[in-house]
């Protein structure tokens, strides 16, 4: 069985794109429609709005009323959700074989058809601001929100998906609507389902449910390019609790830009693997990367660290979360992590170390095509900022990566002038300037 | 209107004797073998009798902190040598401990399953508990604890075990107290392990590209030669006595935005007979659709949390049957008296013939998905041993879940769920 073959998009007369990949390992279709809508194009004022919108999907049309569709999809014993990003919205459903023609007739209509009745509007607006009240009592999101802030002072990626909570005060119907119709149209959507189907059948289907809607304008995407940061930024955010945090985020390139996989080599030999899998599949440790190895190990400085590198759209951010251990400070850790960076800077990698890495990626690969929804979660996930190939040719770019390449990386993007250092300090150790 | 050509769910494909391979070692150890050649990767899982319930209550987490230093080295390897045989496979394998068992779990590609059951034999089998990394892994629990105390979900929950099993064992809680956590010594760690880890009642399920066979050899080898004496009978949990009255406390943690709600009862043991009737009827009460009734009141109709959900923790033990939610401390008083009203609402009349079949579609109509993955598989086989289903347990699922009536729901839920005696535990910002 292999994953990685390279599929070939079908489009509709109307713009909307599609792929298919047949699996006939369980009798489960996982379908997926995807739009090129983020919190990154989003503006102050309307900040949430991609967010909120995601929510006001699920509220019904006059076809389908929320309850309805609730429950079809649920008494199939489906499993559906949705998800906003920085550069997508997506609305997936999971169903046995049988049952898969619902959650198509049930996207098709929403995506031209939701209500956006003001009175159910104003009610999940306060189940929005719950949603970001209850992120607000972990300590790490004024963290993050932070750092993000001070990241992009330009740039969208700047505020949080949720959205700032004046904005979720103060957003209007009119304001929702008109970002539903900008955005949610067939020209600006990829639909993407793996699973127990016959092609041609499902195309078919496909094509009476989605060509007769109409193609809307372009859409318009917001585009303001982060000019280069000048000089290390560093904030301390205070707030309750006795554990302190760490946040040390690196300006990092776009998921489709040539450095990006030397850089995810890197990040695997810094602070350890990281799959694309979303839905199951487990991760693999992190104990024996550079950074865990010296902080949490050798010398105590930290309880945890991990790293991440989302693939976006536009640059975004390579990010080192710490939690600072009780008995050392952020300055400790922050010196360890410098001078391992520092190693990295100075030396190549040996080659093991990168042959390592490649091999954790095949591993979770083979972990995450396990699930049929990981599987159309790729085709779809991959063409909101890059295309298809760039999942299809992941493992054989990583093991193109030289040892040079992942040294050149860490000299060009982890420089201090390129970062944002971050630290959560609970009030009662007292103020600490960095 | 043409539809896609489907594939008809076919019994005979879920997990069930034709094709599990069960075996009982000599030891004690029962291994669940089902093969998967779609996979590429194995899932291994499992649990040793070693949970938090024989923790001292001196030294609540005992048992935990005894799992997680398993990893730290063996008589054969160190820390680093076991995590860099590991991750340099992309395998994985964890151990912790929960309230009756110690649990593991890992994944590796096909090949690499000899080198997985070797760890896993090896730290179950030879752990040292080197004291120099005793005072690690002791901070990094504390912080666990520090982080714990911030967590208005967590502590919530607490509370609700405090109220709902106060006298009982399942108060207290698996990662224990700061003051317990600090009470441990390394000598503890030992005679936990030397006391409690052996391979009587011992459980192994492997699922993926392995033949039955092979799998039976590997662990046999690995695992077989392993005896205890000093293991003690798993542990008789006692009944609860169900509370008078309603009694509802609050925890304060100043400077959070949102305050949560557990609320509940202590619910039946897994295997009682009208455990699946309170399951079905737990899901029309806070489940099905968007998050059933209580969903529907608390989020959908009354705008006041993001999420406000029922749900059903059935063990070896009497497991808490609790609703939960987020709410604007603002609107806490108003939430909990909801979400009283639901209770009362659903233990007032049988649910509709239509929920209950809605329900019954439902609960059948999942099954594949949850069954996709190896893991999946593996979770399932689990339960069914630990719980004594029986290795046809799928292959009569949906029989039993379609015999299920409206009667059998009402009365499965009146002898839990009182409003008029519930445990109700809050945590959020001073009130």
């Amino acid at each position: 069985m292999t994953v990685l073959e390279p599929i070939p998009s079908i489009r509709l007369k109307n713009g909307l794109e599609i792929k298919l990949k047949e699996i006939h390992t369980a009798p489960l279709i996982s379908s997926w429609v995807w739009y090129r809508v983020g919190s990154r194009d989003e503006i102050a004022g309307k900040t949430g709005i991609s967010h909120w919108v995601e929510h006001m999907q699920f509220k019904g049309t006059d076809r389908f009323p929320a309850e309805k569709r609730e429950k079809a999809i649920a008494r199939a014993g489906g499993s559906w959700n949705a998800f906003t990003y920085l550069d997508w919205t997506t609305y997936f459903e999971t169903m046995p074989a049988d049952k898969i023609d619902q959650a198509l007739e049930i996207e098709a209509d929403r995506m031209v058809n939701s209500v956006y009745d003001p009175e159910e509007l104003e009610s999940e607006r306060t189940v929005i601001m719950s949603e970001r009240q209850g992120r607000e009592n972990n300590p790490g999101f004024w963290l993050t929100e932070a750092v993000h802030q001070a990241a992009f002072p330009i740039h969208s990626y700047g505020h949080m998906i949720l959205g700032d909570m004046v904005d979720l005060a103060t957003m209007q119907r009119d304001d929702l609507y008109q970002h539903y119709k900008s955005y949610y149209s067939p020209n600006n959507a990829v639909i993407s389902i793996a699973g127990d189907f016959k092609q041609d059948n499902l195309l078919q289907r496909l094509k009476e449910l989605y060509e007769d809607l109409p193609a809307g304008k372009e859409s318009p995407r917001v585009n303001r390019p982060q000019p280069p940061q000048r000089g290390e930024h560093r904030l301390v955010v205070e707030g309750p609790g006795d554990t302190v945090l760490g946040d040390v985020s690196y300006h990092a390139p776009a998921a489709s830009h040539d450095d990006f996989f030397p850089f995810l080599i890197l990040d695997s030999i810094l602070s350890g693997p990281e799959g694309l899998n979303m839905f199951g599949g487990g991760g693999i440790s992190n104990k024996t990367s550079r950074l865990y190895s010296r902080l949490v190990e050798d010398e105590d400085v930290a309880v945890s660290v991990s790293g991440s590198l989302p693939a976006t759209l536009d640059p975004y951010l390579y990010s080192l979360d710490l939690i600072i251990h009780p008995a050392s400070t952020p300055e400790a850790a922050l010196k360890a992590l410098d001078e391992e960076i520092q190693r990295l800077q100075d030396s190549p990698p040996p080659l093991e170390e990168l042959e390592r890495a490649t091999k954790q990626a095949r591993a979770l690969f083979a972990y995450g095509s396990e699930s049929i929804t990981n599987q159309a979660f790729w085709m779809g996930f991959s063409e909101m900022f890059a295309s298809y190939d760039w999942v299809t040719g992941y493992l054989e770019k990583l093991e193109a990566v030289s040892p040079a390449d992942v040294q050149r990386v860490a000299q060009t993007y982890l420089k201090p002038q390129n970062r944002i250092v971050g630290i959560y300090q609970p009030h009662n150790k007292g103020y600490q300037s960095l | 209107m043409s539809k896609p050509e489907i594939t008809t769910l076919n019994e005979k494909s879920l997990p069930g004797p034709q094709d599990i391979t069960r075996v009982e070692l000599e030891n004690g150890i029962t291994l669940l073998v089902r093969p998967n050649f779609n996979s590429l990767a194995i899932s291994l899982s499992g649990f040793v009798q070693a949970g938090s319930l024989y923790d001292p209550e001196s030294k609540l987490g005992l048992a935990d902190f005894t799992a997680t230093c398993l990893m730290r080295g063996t008589e054969r390897q160190t820390f680093r040598e076991i995590y860099n045989s590991l991750e340099s496979m992309g395998a994985s394998l964890g151990v912790s401990a929960g309230s009756h068992t110690a649990g593991f779990g890992g994944k590796s590609l096909a090949a690499d399953l000899p080198e997985l059951l070797e760890i896993l034999a090896d730290i179950l089998i030879h752990p040292v508990f080197p004291k120099a990394d005793i005072e690690k892994i002791r901070s990094q629990l504390l912080t666990g604890l520090d982080l714990r105390a911030e967590d208005t979900s967590e502590m919530a929950s607490l509370g609700f075990d405090q109220i709902a099993y106060a006298g009982h064992p399942y108060r207290f809680p698996s990662d224990g107290y700061p003051e317990t956590i600090q009470a441990i010594q390394s000598e503890d760690l030992v005679d936990f392990h030397a006391s409690y880890y052996g391979p009587r009642e011992m459980v192994v399920v492997i699922v993926g590209a392995v033949e039955p066979d092979q799998a039976v050899a590997l662990v046999e080898e690995k695992l077989g030669g392993w005896f205890n004496p000093k293991q003690p009978e798993p542990f008789e949990v006692p009944d609860v006595w169900p509370l008078d009255q309603t009694v509802q406390e609050h925890t304060a943690i100043p400077e959070k935005s949102q305050a949560d709600i557990v609320l509940g009862t202590v619910g039946p043991r897994r295997q009682w007979e009208g455990f699946y009737p309170a399951l079905l009827g737990n899901s029309i009460l806070g489940q099905f659709g968007m998050m059933g009734r209580i969903g529907n009141t608390v989020r959908t109709q009354a705008g006041l949390a993001y999420y406000a959900y029922s749900s059903l923790s059935s063990s070896i033990g009497p497991g808490p049957w609790t609703v939960r939610a987020g709410v604007a401390p603002e609107n806490l008083g108003k939430a909990v008296q909801l979400i009283q009203q639901e209770i009362r609402n659903y233990l007032a009349e049988p649910v509709s013939p239509e929920e209950l079949a809605d329900v019954q579609s439902h609960y059948v109509g999942k099954l594949p998905l949850t069954l996709e993955s190896n893991q999946g598989v593996a979770s399932a086989l689990l339960t069914m041993e630990r719980y004594q289903l029986g290795l046809d347990y799928l292959q009569g699922y949906e029989k039993m879940v379609r015999e299920i009536t409206r009667e059998s729901i009402l009365e499965a839920s009146r002898q839990f769920l009182d409003p008029d005696r519930l445990a109700i535990s809050t945590a959020g910002p001073p009130l």
